[in-house]
């Protein structure tokens, strides 16, 4: 798998709003199958490499290649909505995004919106009853229930997503963004907010996302148990840089990454993680 | 007295005729100077005479209102309704200085009593206390067209709620909302029903009823309309009114230039004002909230002011007029039809009267705002309107889910401003005559009252707001001016009740475990 081409190459992206340079000079790669983290101290650009890969930023300088259906996608020339209809890239939210008024089968109903669309003639073959969009529908609550089932939402199903609790709001998120049937998963900060026991479970999720459905998942993170434990690949930021890159053990004892982190002391800073 | 028993008054005394006393310091120090004083003409000269004993009751009913609201509120209610008896007993029967003071007496005994029995859960005295407030105002407004019937609708309304009203939630409001839900899919059906029999109900003969109904369905229908935009969509539309305009001077010119009859007009007007809600969306693509408003708002009198000033088009100020009513599938609502045709009245061998021609309008709004309802809600169970709902909730998500938000906002200003172009070919065909006055900014207002105040996004609230909205006001046109300052009074005890609206609760469009109600 490490010999095919990578699932997501970043090559030189930079980011500048006016005179600050969020990040700088940027490249690394994503492979399917596999975890990378992404991290960094606060601010060091981890979010805005986000943004620009899912299209909420258009980068400065760089080519972001995504690689979905045998073809090469570039991101940063796409619409934003087409980078997760297209290239297959979903994302959750720092500050979580679910549809708070709308029920939580719902949500995950309308991230199908695209297969839904085409298999009710865009609604307008459907408004009258015709067509297989009854099917699809049920195919659609399927998937949905499936993924409620992962995400232990199944009791819930019927409930406002609003009113769910916030560690149950970040599993709606990710079973939602599951449901657009991405290639590349970028989640930002999962763990935050969660407390040990939702951050082994969120753990295990992640590892069987990756392991089952054989997608790349992309992760900001700021909780080191998480990073350590999960990634098999690392890549870490430091205003807007990249500093060290490399597997978890790598990176844990990169003089440089612990600079970033401790100033210059040589302490054991991960050892919690391990 | 199950209830003064679980829970034993404790009056603060002295604080509550303090607060009382306070607020008759403050009525009265606003009424010396506005009722106090008055100057009259006698004889060509100006003086000045006082009214102290106005002041002077009206202070001393602010003083036992205060009191008795207060009282109740320390669920105190036998005092309370005492007075609210003596107070309505006294208008009665004695005379007062001014009718006005009359009409405050008796409509503040009334609803002292009335609020002592929704919060005390008297439920069936709640409802003796809205009928004799109807009959308070009754007696002092003189309506030509009291309505018993109607009063009788809301006592058993106020009943119903006071009797769902669960016991951690005193407003009437709640009580009425939880009961709702529950009978929501019989009352949908009866409304229907009763909606086809109206214009044949023995109370709700003659013109005017059947006028004002079609008044109220047309509100219906364009608050069914708005409701895509705003209430699925969350596009704060404050210029609907421009598309029901689009929607009146297509069919108007239309059936002028060419001819065409209302059928083949109707489909055009919704077309033409479809079309004009993809010219509105395009520039508004990125705005939102405040702004967005603010450019439909400025789109809405655009529209009014093009119409006005193109006069070689539009006929300007003097409006279109001569507008060709609709037929009966081919068969006119005229006395005497033109050689060669028969008339509605001939053919179905009854005797003429204008009536057959509204009664025959007001079928045709109705299954107008039907159409519109029953598309609105096929709409939210389809891939479109669940998109517009999760839009309105949070465009971002939208994007990151491959939602396209350029096409998601299109269809909805696009649909929405389609019933609006219905409506308007409705309205014209209904007037015979149309003018830019008829699409002012009050009327995008009203339409939006009718939504907000109805509860965002729900149908049913919008039936109940264009009632009591639009009918309401129609019914009690004989307090004049009066009308307007009960308009806004209703709005304001909406807001302050049930700020989301009037019935505003969202159903889930699909369920997982069906038959599990949450």
């Amino acid at each position: 798998m490490s010999g095919d081409a990578p699932l997501l190459n970043v090559e030189h992206l930079t980011m500048r709003f006016g005179g600050l340079v969020a990040i700088d000079d940027l490249s690394f790669t994503a492979a399917t199958r596999q975890i990378t983290a992404i991290i960094g101290p606060n601010g060091a650009g981890k979010t805005t490499v986000f943004n620009c890969l899912t299209g909420f930023y258009k980068p400065t300088v760089g080519r972001l290649t995504m690689m979905r259906n045998g073809r090469p996608w570039l991101l940063e020339q796409l619409e934003d909505y087409r980078i997760s209809r297209d290239a297959g890239v979903a994302r959750t939210f720092q500050n979580i995004r679910v549809f708070p008024e709308m029920s939580v089968l719902e949500n995950l109903i309308v991230a199908q919106h695209d297969k839904l669309m085409k298999a009710s003639g865009y609604s307008a073959i459907a408004l009258f009853g015709i067509g297989g969009y009854r099917a699809a529908e049920r195919e659609a609550v399927e998937l949905a229930r499936y993924w409620l089932e992962r995400v232990d939402l199944l009791a819930e199903a019927d409930d406002d997503a609003g009113s769910l609790s916030y560690g149950a709001q970040r599993r709606l998120e990710i079973a939602r963004a599951m449901c657009t049937d991405p290639a590349l998963l970028c989640l930002d900060e999962p763990a935050a907010g969660l407390n040990p026991r939702e951050t082994g479970e969120l753990n295990k999720l992640l590892a069987e996302i990756r392991d089952e459905h054989g997608i790349g998942l992309l992760l900001i993170e700021h909780d080191m148990s998480v990073v350590m434990e999960m990634s098999d690949h690392v890549i870490v930021l430091d205003y807007g840089r990249k500093i060290s890159d490399g597997t978890p053990e790598q990176v844990r004892n990169d003089p440089a990454v612990i600079r970033a982190y401790l100033g210059q002391e040589e302490d054991a800073v991960y050892g919690e993680g391990a | 007295m199950a209830s003064l028993a679980a829970a034993p008054p404790r009056i603060v005394v002295a604080a509550t005729i303090k607060e009382a006393l306070m607020t008759a310091f403050v009525s009265a120090a606003l009424l010396v100077p506005l009722v106090g004083f008055r100057i009259t003409n006698r004889g060509g000269d100006q003086f000045l005479d006082t009214r102290w004993a106005e002041v002077a009751i009206a202070v001393g009913l602010v003083f036992l209102g205060r009191l008795c609201l207060n009282l109740v509120n320390q669920r105190v209610f036998f005092i309370p309704t005492l007075v609210g008896l003596v107070v309505l007993g006294i208008g009665f029967f004695i005379s007062f200085p001014s009718e006005f003071l009359k009409t405050i007496a008796l409509c503040g005994g009334a609803v002292v009593i009335l609020r002592a029995a929704v919060v005390g859960r008297y439920w069936h005295v709640s409802g003796i206390g809205f009928t004799v407030l109807s009959a308070g105002l009754y007696q002092v407004s003189s309506l030509e067209t009291f309505n018993w019937s109607l009063v009788g609708i809301g006592a058993l309304i106020i009943c119903c709620a006071g009797y769902f009203a669960k016991e951690n939630a005193s407003e009437i409001g709640d009580g009425f909302a939880d009961g709702y839900r529950k009978a929501l899919p019989w009352l949908a059906s009866a409304l229907i029903v009763f909606a086809l029999l109206l214009p044949f109900l023995p109370f709700f003969e003659g013109r005017r009823n059947i006028d004002i109904a079609i008044l109220v369905l047309t509100y219906i229908m364009l608050g069914w309309g708005l409701n895509i935009v705003v209430g699925l969509a969350g596009l704060l539309d404050l210029g609907y009114v421009a598309f029901y305009a689009v929607g009146a001077y297509s069919y108007a010119l239309l059936a002028a230039a060419f001819d065409f009859s209302f059928w083949v007009c109707l489909p055009l007007a919704g077309v033409f004002a479809g079309f004009f809600g993809i010219i509105l969306g395009f520039p508004v693509l990125r705005l939102r909230g405040d702004y967005l408003a603010i450019v439909t708002l400025g789109f809405g009198e655009m529209i009014r002011v093009i119409l006005l000033n193109w006069v070689s088009f539009t006929n300007g100020p003097d409006g279109v007029s001569g507008i060709p009513r609709p037929s009966f599938f081919g068969l006119e609502f005229k006395r005497y039809p033109p050689e060669g045709t028969e008339s509605f009245h001939q053919f179905f061998g009854l005797e003429y009267s204008s009536v057959h021609r509204v009664i025959f309008l007001y079928y045709l709004i109705l299954i107008l705002a039907l159409i519109t309802n029953y598309f609105t809600r096929r709409i939210r169970t389809l891939p479109v309107g669940r998109a517009w709902e999760a839009m309105r909730e949070d465009e971002i998500a939208c994007r990151s889910l491959g939602i396209n938000p350029r096409n998601t906002k299109l269809s909805a200003f696009a649909i929405g401003a389609m019933f609006g172009g219905f409506a308007g070919a409705f309205f014209a065909t209904r007037q015979g005559f149309i003018s830019p006055e008829s699409f002012t900014f009050l009327e995008s207002a009203i339409i939006l009252a009718v939504v907000v105040l109805g509860g965002m996004g729900s149908q049913m609230g919008v039936v109940l707001a264009a009632v009591v909205l639009i009918g309401l006001p129609e019914y009690i046109r004989d307090l004049q001016e009066y009308r307007m300052l009960a308009f806004g009074a209703g709005m304001v005890l909406i807001m302050t009740w049930r700020p989301r609206g009037l019935l505003a609760h969202r159903d889930p469009t699909i369920r997982l475990n069906a038959g599990k109600s949450s």
